[in-house]
Order: structure tokens, then sequence, then C-alpha cells
């Protein structure tokens, strides 16, 4: 029988069985974003994959896109568990559960969208009987399967202390099913000596061994497309680039997700503001390499101008994908001027006390009024105005300061708001990552060789699917977190042990 | 063992396209909407195109103009990107050098569409379709065996289709030498589009053969192959115009 400090016991272990409104409403909720997807999903299997806008040659569309992305995102809970695990870094401790979960949940949504891909969904154990070796398709499918299972070995043996905790302080009223999942679930722990020390050497065991998983299914998707002949995947580039962008993107949404854990489920005494601020220098670092990469490709290939990758490039930077390029740069540079800015802050306090947010508002709207003036005022000749040419010219000039004025006066809200800072710079990160994805896979499947350059456009099925995989998501998370608690009871225990001054 | 190949004489060729319908009608490729065609979901297994295809080389503004044509089976390549990626082997060579598909194996990934760089590989997007009439005059000659489905037979929705320089035909003339009990000879075996052709452009031969009329137009200082900078070998030799 094992106890838990009673704080800790009404913050993370009653609500488990407490089943309010707001549950309900969310489970609700995610079931009607789910359902039209499942609906679609029915009537492209009906039809075949014809409902889609998929055409020659464009073979791969959006559901690669969200594969690649999903892959990437769920890169998210190895760097945390395991790399800070082994490096033991004392600040991942009530983030690992939820990191590990995403991992999980990621590669199974991942896995989805491969399902929804195939031509024939029911020749998919093919690849078991008949498997090639020698195919990257079947790389990447054993790839993803050791990941995936590797993934839950690690969540359920990071979870066994906790399943033991959760039997042995059930409440008198909870359903018998729940006990009986419990019991089951927790394999005998007692919490002895011998079967910690067990415990621990077979998690770092893992950790070890998940790491070079992780990296491996990202470069072997990666690989998906660079052992292709098609123009723009570059072999070299790609793999290291696929690599960055996961954990890029899994930071990112591993922020969104603790942040809405945070909120929801009222985990502010768990999850403290220093994971935040620590987490955000590697995002910040993931950030420059990515820069760092995207510019190397987007140089060469405009530099070199070969036939077949320049009008795959020349599509990205000024034709019909600039705005899914531009957009991605756009969103990217915001995200790191968020993340970046307010550390800047932080050497002269005093200095900048100008930088407040009414300021940013009265500037805002003093360009925004300007603009409007300079819109409204009479267009004149140019022969006849010199003057005013210039006069206009200046007046661009002060909107345009202006604006930067607002944006920097913005960096102190943004410094005592790190929360809402981190996650509106992680959603713009996602976004962003996601249309990289979209920027690797759909320019060069539209512009193949032999076949006329086309354009491709998501029909409504598709972009159902696509809610519904992240409705599938969301969903998972919501279950998971009502039948486990969201922080590791054991590690927050073990940090207390370790660091008796922090208050939890 | 024979490595066959065709030979595709562009001097001759009128691009009437007879071929690509010669095509149609021996290997059951299905007719879609015209809508459908628009976006690229036609079946042509032998297409006949203009080149360039993209405007990636200077063709001139009217009148100064310069306009070719060009006609595309399978490339039946020596080294064949498709067959690389194939994850369950749905796609394979063969022990005489073509390049098959087994539409009761392919699982619809689509991989091999995208490694292919002269695009001659059809996906259906949906149940393939005829017209009354048109259904009644479907080939009914298939290749079926050992749980594998190949050639014209009617391909069920979702998986990948090629031209497969008429394989049926290949095992019909061996049967039917051997019903005559004769010796097989490489002339017994002809692709539909060769057989149709217009301009008798098109040749077909064992390239093992030295005395083979395709291992003679190789060697011709016309012969070139499409896309060489892939890598792929074609087995399909173009000879120049002009």
């Amino acid at each position: 029988m094992q106890t838990i400090d009673p704080h800790d016991r009404e913050a993370l272990i009653m609500p488990l069985y407490r089943f309010n409104r707001t549950f309900w409403v969310t489970l609700v909720a995610l079931i009607v974003v789910i359902a039209p997807g499942v609906i679609f999903y029915v009537r492209q299997l009906y039809f075949g994959l014809g409902v889609t806008d998929l055409t020659r040659p464009v073979f791969w569309g959006i559901y690669l896109v969200n594969f690649i992305f999903l892959i990437g995102v769920s890169m998210a809970g190895t760097l945390i568990s395991a790399v800070l695990q082994l490096m033991n870094v004392h600040w991942r401790r009530p983030i690992t559960r939820i990191a590990e979960a995403l991992t999980v949940f990621g590669l199974m949504i991942a896995g989805l969208q491969i399902i929804v891909d195939m031509g024939r969904p029911d020749r998919v154990f093919f690849t078991f009987i008949y498997g090639r070796l020698q195919a990257p398709l079947m790389w990447d499918i054993a790839s993803l399967t050791i990941y995936l299972l590797t993934a839950i070995f690690a969540l359920y043996l990071q979870l066994l202390p906790d399943i033991a905790l959760l039997r042995d302080n059930i409440p008198a009223q909870a359903p018998a099913w729940r006990k009986k999942i419990y019991s089951l679930l927790s394999l005998n722990w007692h919490g002895n000596f011998e079967q910690w020390r067990r415990l621990k050497k077979v998690i770092t065991i893992v950790s070890v061994c998940i790491i070079p998983v992780g990296i491996s299914l990202h470069t072997i998707t990666s690989w998906l497309f660079s052992t292709t002949v098609q123009p723009g995947w570059k072999s070299t580039i790609l793999g290291p680039y696929f690599v960055i962008g996961a954990i890029f993107s899994g930071i990112g949404l591993l922020f969104i997700v603790v942040s809405f854990a945070r909120h929801f489920l009222h985990l502010r005494t768990y999850i403290s503001l220093g994971f935040y601020n620590n987490l955000s220098w590697i995002f910040i670092i993931m950030s420059a390499v990515w820069f760092y990469f995207t510019g190397n490709e987007v140089l060469i290939l405009t530099a070199e101008q070969e036939t077949l990758e320049f009008p795959v490039m020349a599509a990205k930077l000024w034709g019909e994908f600039a705005p899914s390029f531009w957009i991605m740069v756009a969103l990217m540079v915001a995200a790191t001027w968020l993340l970046v800015m307010p550390k800047f802050l932080s050497a002269s306090p005093k200095k900048a006390s100008v930088l407040q947010p009414h300021v940013a508002l009265a500037s805002a709207i003093t360009a925004a009024m300007l603009f409007t003036l300079v819109k409204l005022s009479p267009k004149v000749t140019a022969l006849a105005a010199l003057n005013t040419n210039s006069i206009l010219l200046i007046s661009w000039l002060i909107i345009g300061l202006l604006l930067l004025l607002s944006i920097a006066s913005l960096t102190r809200w943004f410094k005592n708001h790190l929360v809402a800072t981190t996650f509106i710079a992680s959603t713009l990160v996602l976004v962003g990552m996601w249309l990289e994805r979209w920027n690797i896979i759909i320019p060069t499947v539209t512009h193949a060789r032999l076949i006329p350059y086309t354009i491709y456009n998501p029909t409504i099925t598709e972009v159902f699917i696509t809610i519904s995989a992240a409705g599938i998501f969301v969903l998972l998370f919501v279950l998971f977190f009502k039948l486990f608690p969201a922080v590791s009871l054991w590690e927050i225990e073990e940090e207390r042990r370790s660091n008796p001054g922090s208050s939890h | 063992m024979a490595r066959w190949s065709m030979v595709i004489d562009l001097e001759k060729c009128v691009a009437c396209q007879g071929c690509s319908i010669a095509c149609r009608f021996e290997n059951n490729t299905p007719v879609v909407s015209p809508d459908e065609a628009k976006n690229g979901r036609a079946i042509r297994w032998n297409d006949v195109f203009p080149v360039p295809v993209n405007p990636t080389e200077k063709t001139g503004e009217y009148p100064n103009v310069k306009t070719r044509y060009t006609t595309r089976p399978c490339m039946q390549c020596e080294n064949p990107p498709c067959v690389k990626v194939c994850p369950v082997q749905a796609t394979y060579k063969d022990d005489q050098g073509l390049i098959r598909q087994d539409y009761n194996r392919c699982i619809g990934c689509r991989f091999c569409t995208m490694g292919c760089p002269y695009g001659v590989r059809y996906f259906n997007w949906f149940k393939p379709e005829w017209q009354e009439t048109l259904s009644e005059y479907r080939n009914p000659d298939q290749l079926k065996m050992n749980g594998s489905l190949e050639g014209p037979a009617v391909r069920p929705v979702g998986v990948v289709e090629k031209c497969t320089y008429c394989v049926h035909r290949l095992f019909k003339a061996k049967a039917r030498a051997e019903a005559e009990s004769r010796d097989f000879r490489a002339s017994d075996y002809v692709p539909a589009c060769v057989q149709t052709c217009t301009g008798k452009a098109r040749f077909f031969g064992d390239l093992d053969d030295p005395n083979s009329i395709v291992s003679q137009l190789a060697k011709s200082p016309r012969a070139f192959r499409m896309l060489e900078d892939t890598g792929a070998e074609p087995k399909t030799i173009y000879l120049q115009e002009g």
C-alpha cells in the first residue's frame, strides 16, 4: 500500500473520477469535429481515391503532408523524455508524461494517415506478408512500428509507479472496471527497492534506445522522397532537415499541449514557468537551425538554376506556391521574434520603460490613421508634384516605424506573459511547419518531368479527414488524461526529495 | 532468354495516336469522363503528346515555332526506379526484362508512380467503367496464376497499372508455338501498338539477339533514350527526327 501527498491526491487523482460539464462538452464537441471526416472517409473507401484532388502527377497530397507533420511532432516525446532524462535535467519531470503521450498519439494518427492514403487499405497486411526490405516504404513502416512500440513501452514504464499509486489510492465511489484496469496494469508494483532499481535501469536503457530509433524514423521519412528521382527532393539536405523540423514542430506542439493541460487540468502548481523558459531556448536554437537549412536550400537551388529543380523553387519563391512559402517564412520570423525579443529585454528592464502595451496600441492606431490619410489623399500626377512624392515617402516611412514601435512595445507584455507568448509562438511554428511540409511535397509533385505542370487544391474530403485526424488526436489526449494523471506523480515526488527547498 | 525492346522512329511517327487507341482496346484501359480527363485522371498506357511538355525549353512564338510530338509506352527500364520502391513486389522485372504489375498484390501506395520519371504509371482513382457498347468489346485476355492478376484483366479500384509491352501476347504466342509443336520465335510476339502503327514507326524484338531489328536500330547514330540522366536505362529506344 503506497500513500500519496493528500494535496497531490486532491489535485491529480481525484479529477480523474470527476466528469464535469466541461468534460462532456469537450467530448461532444470533439465527436462533432471527428464525425464528418469519418463519413467522408467511408465515402472515399466506397468510391475510391478519386474523391480527392489527387491526380497524375499529384499522386501524393495532403495525407502525406499530414503524415510527415505528425511524424515530426511526435519527436517531442523522444527529445524531452529521453535526451533530458539522460542529461538528468530536472525541469523535464512535470512534462515527461505529456511528451511521451504526444509521441504515442502522434505516431498513431500518422499511421492512420498512411492507411487513409492507401488505394487498397484492405491490403495493408501485404506489407508484412510480401514486404521487400529493399523498399524505402518498408523501412519507414518498420521504423514507425519499432518507434511506436518503443514509445508505448517507454510511456508504460514511466506510468507504472503511478498506476500502482492509482490502484492504492482509488476512491470508494470509483467504478469496478477502473479498479480492475489499474490493478491489472500495475503488474504487482509495490515500490520496493529492487523494483525501483530495475525500473530505473530499464528506463535508462529505453531512453538510450529510443533516440536513434526516433532520429532514424525522421530521416527515413525524408528518404521516402529523396530515394525517388523527382526534382526538388535533394538527398543530402532532406534527412537532417526533417529531423530539425521534427524537433522544432515537436517542441511547438508540446508547448501547446502543456499549456492546455496546465490551464484545463489546473496544473499551474506542477508545471512551472521555469520549464517554459528553459525549453524555449532549445526552441530558439531549433528555429535558427531551421532558418539555416531553409536558407541553404533556397540559395543553392536558386543560384544553380538547374532545368528541373529551378521551376520547383521558382514556384515557391514567386510562383503559385509563393503564398504558402512566404506565409511560412513570415510565421517563422514572427515566432522567433516573439521568443527572442523578450530575452533581450531582460538586460535593461528600466531603460525600456516606454515599451508598454498602450504605446503599442497608440502607435498602431497612429499608423492606421496615417495610412488612411495617405490612401485618401488625392492622387497627383507625377509631373506636377515632386514634393508630394517625398511627403508620401516620408509618410510610408513613418508608418513603418510606427508599426515597428508597436511591435517592439508589445515586448514587455510578451515578457510578462511567458505562457501566452510561448503558446502564440508555438501555434505560429506549428502552422509554419505544416506549410513547410506542404512546400516540400506539393511543389515537387506538381512539377513532374513528362507530365504537364498542374495545381493541387485539396477537396472537401481531404480537408475534413484532416480535421478529423486532428480531432482524434485531441480526443486521445482527453481520454488518456481521464484515465491517468497528466503529470508524473512519482517524478514530482522525486523532484521534491532531490530539491527539498522547492515548493509545489 | 530474351530481352524485349521497342524502337520508335520519331521520323516516321505521324502522331496519329493509333498506338494509344490500339493499346486502349488491347489492354482494357477504362474511359473516363472529359472532366476527369482534364483533371489528369485519363489512363493512357501509351500516350502521344507534344514536347517539350513543360516550358523548360523555348519553343518560340507564332509563327516561328518548333513543334514536335513524341509517343511514350513504358520504358521497360533495365534499372527500373518503380520496381526499386515497391514495398510488396507488386511490380517486378521478370526474367525477360519486362516490368509487370500484379493488380492483386498492389496496395495502392503510389510510391512507384512517384518513382517513375516518365509518368507511365497510372492509378485507378475510381472503379473502372465502360459505357454499354464499349463494355461488350473488352479484351477477355488476362494473365492469372498463383493468385496474381496481370495484363488486360479489368483492374480493381485503387491499384496502379502500366504498359507491359502486352505481356499476355507473349504468353499467347508461346502457347500457340507449343500447340503447333514448333519453337517459339521472337517474331511471334508483337505488342498491339507495334502491330497497329500507321507509319510503321515502331519496331519490336529481342535486344539480346545481335541480328534482331531492334539491336540493329539501337546502334543507329540517331538512337537515344528518354531522360537518360535519370539512370533508368530504358529498353524503349527512340530514333531522333531529322
